[in-house]
């Protein structure tokens, strides 16, 4: 798309583009293409020389099993993450849709958690899910359940999957409720009038017209839990205990920022590249499309 | 459409109606009894925080677990204020929230500058590459920092920006999403606007400063509100660059404090902290609501 009638000048728009284009080149396309070339360069450990190995970066990334870990405990993360956020926004969505008294309300009082940071939002679980101290924490081990999820994996990594889903319900919840909005109350009516129980009126109408509003937000949920969840990892268990809570980004880090393991660190962001570009062009491509009905 | 219309005597209908009331009040009780279940699992946290941060260290450290405000308030917000808390001691919160907001303020005033101008040039001009750069800008999408950490950390190295307020910002300012979303607006601009400038013989950087961008104020006060969150919320980035305290922001100092999430740390000192780094983000979402959701709603279209 463009317009028809424009502004004549030779070097003004690159003006205008220059800092933008600056900041893109120096800091995302510059560091990206290092990323590719150290990916298949070994640094002997002083890094004073390095040599071309191709492929073998990757080789070793993948049969490395502590990555295999992490791509387990990423797709465990993830889904759940994004199942648990998906499935509580569409329920109080749908109830909050509803023409109640103070709607408005419960709307403001469900949205906020979305300006929490995730590694703030991280000690906030922290303090309720301490063994010791915290309220939750205290009231697990009194029932008898050993609760202390700095010991047990399992433990770790649902506290870390309630935190993350936490946060982002709001999101999700502003985008289902949008999206509820605008479902015609006239296809509604014929379906209340057809005699379809609510409990069916919203599995065969309302669910299958917000399939477009769904799938977007299971793609920015996901990217959500791959990405932007490593304030929470890193605040509440670094990733343990043993890597039971070590995610793909969270292992980057530590490869890369604590064990300065420059090749498997390099090798490592070039598969999150690709999953990244995956996740965005499935985003624009199926997105555009609307993929109801 | 069951029984046939008239034949019901009055009581039945009657009947009818009283049970279609209470079907109503049952619903209407189901709905806010969810509801405002829901805000309590999104409230309990904070308020647990509130409380927290209103006890002395001790009370918490022996594991009693209040449920309502204690009298320690004061003395703790003081505390974390200035000296910040924790055994692991971070900045006080004081100057911390400034770097914050701080970092925040120009990270969302630089994104939404650069992207008005390169969102300008490429609808209202045609030149080379237009597309090119366009799609640069599209690009940066697929590339977050958190899957370049190393090389983008050793950038900073070479230009010297570890440690700096710079080094915090602005790598962060470009903006794929504010350039779509001013593009796309700018391409709703009718051309009318443009010829009637042209005609009074204004140019184009007169054309921008008069017409496009006291259009754009919804939208920009809209973005605003998203992209402050968004720079308030950094985590990953100010981890890398600043090890500094006297740079360090909020989030990341409030994460340093917990150490290693001690029993014994000062946890009254962590919690008032902890209150005050949701507070401004918060206060933003709720009093610009509007804003927020329509920001949130357009960006990510």
């Amino acid at each position: 798309m463009r317009r028809r009638v424009i502004f004549r000048g030779k070097l003004l728009p690159y003006l205008l583009l220059a800092p933008q284009i600056a900041v893109t080149l120096v800091f995302f396309f510059w560091p990206a293409g290092q990323a590719i070339r150290q990916s298949v360069l070994r640094e002997d450990p002083f890094g004073l020389s390095s040599e071309f190995v191709g492929l073998e970066n990757f080789r070793e990334v993948l049969s490395d099993p502590l990555y295999l870990n992490a791509v387990w405990n990423t797709a465990v993360f993830s889904t759940s993450v994004a199942a648990l956020a998906l499935g509580a926004a569409l329920f109080l969505a749908v109830l909050a849709d509803k023409s109640i008294r103070g709607a408005g309300v419960y709307k403001t009082l469900l949205i906020w958690p979305y300006a929490v940071a995730p590694a703030v939002a991280a000690v906030l679980w922290l303090f309720l899910f301490h063994p010791a101290i915290g309220l939750f924490g205290r009231a697990l081990n009194a029932a008898g359940i050993a609760w202390d999820f700095k010991l047990n994996g399992a433990q770790a990594m649902l506290l870390v999957i309630f935190a993350s889903a936490w946060k982002q319900v709001s999101y999700n919840f502003i985008f289902f409720l949008a999206g509820l909005q605008s479902i015609p109350r006239s296809v509604l009516e014929a379906a209340a009038i057809d005699g379809a129980r609510p409990a069916r009126r919203f599995w065969t109408v309302v669910f299958p017209l917000l399939s477009p509003t769904t799938f977007f937000l299971l793609v920015v949920n996901l990217t959500y839990a791959f990405f932007d969840t490593f304030g929470v990892i890193h605040a509440l268990t670094g990733g343990g205990p043993g890597k039971a809570t070590e995610t793909l980004i969270y292992k980057v880090y530590v490869d890369g920022v604590q064990n300065l393991n420059l090749g498997g660190s390099s090798a490592q962001s070039v598969i999150l590249m690709a999953i990244v570009i995956a996740l965005t062009a499935v985003q624009f491509r199926y997105v555009e499309r609307r993929v109801h009905y | 459409m069951r029984a046939p219309e008239g034949i019901a005597p009055a009581e039945e209908a009657a009947a009818a109606a009283a049970s279609a009331r209470r079907r109503r009040l049952l619903d209407r009780i189901w709905t806010h009894g969810w509801l405002i279940l829901g805000v309590l699992v999104f409230a309990l946290p904070i308020w647990i925080t509130l409380v927290g941060s209103t006890h002395d260290a001790a009370t918490i450290g022996r594991g009693e677990v209040p449920l309502l405000p204690g009298p320690h308030a004061a003395e703790n917000y003081a505390t974390a204020w200035t000296q910040g808390g924790g055994r692991f001691r971070a900045a006080g919160a004081a100057a911390m929230l400034w770097n914050s907001a701080l970092m925040a303020l120009l990270i969302a005033a630089g994104k939404i500058a650069i992207s008005l101008l390169s969102a300008y040039a490429v609808v209202f001009f045609s030149f080379p590459g237009r597309m090119a750069f366009f799609w640069m800008i599209f690009i940066t999408l697929m590339l977050p920092v958190e899957v370049r950490i190393i090389p983008t950390f050793q950038v900073m190295v070479d230009l010297s920006l570890i440690n700096t307020m710079a080094g915090l910002v602005v790598p962060l300012v470009a903006s794929a999403t504010a350039t779509l979303l001013f593009r796309q607006f700018f391409l709703t601009i009718p051309d009318e606007y443009v010829e009637a400038a042209k005609m009074d013989g204004a140019g184009p950087l007169r054309f921008f400063r008069d017409v496009v961008v006291p259009l754009s104020v919804t939208n920009i006060a809209a973005l605003f509100v998203i992209l402050f969150i968004y720079g308030w919320n950094q985590y990953l980035w100010p981890l890398l660059v600043v090890n500094d305290r006297s740079l360090e922001t909020i989030v990341v100092g409030l994460s340093k404090m917990i150490g290693t999430g001690d029993a014994q740390n000062e946890w009254n000192t962590i919690m008032a902290t902890a209150v005050m780094a949701m507070l401004p983000p918060v206060a933003v979402v709720v009093l610009m609501q509007r804003w927020f959701v329509r920001g949130l709603t357009e960006t990510e279209k």
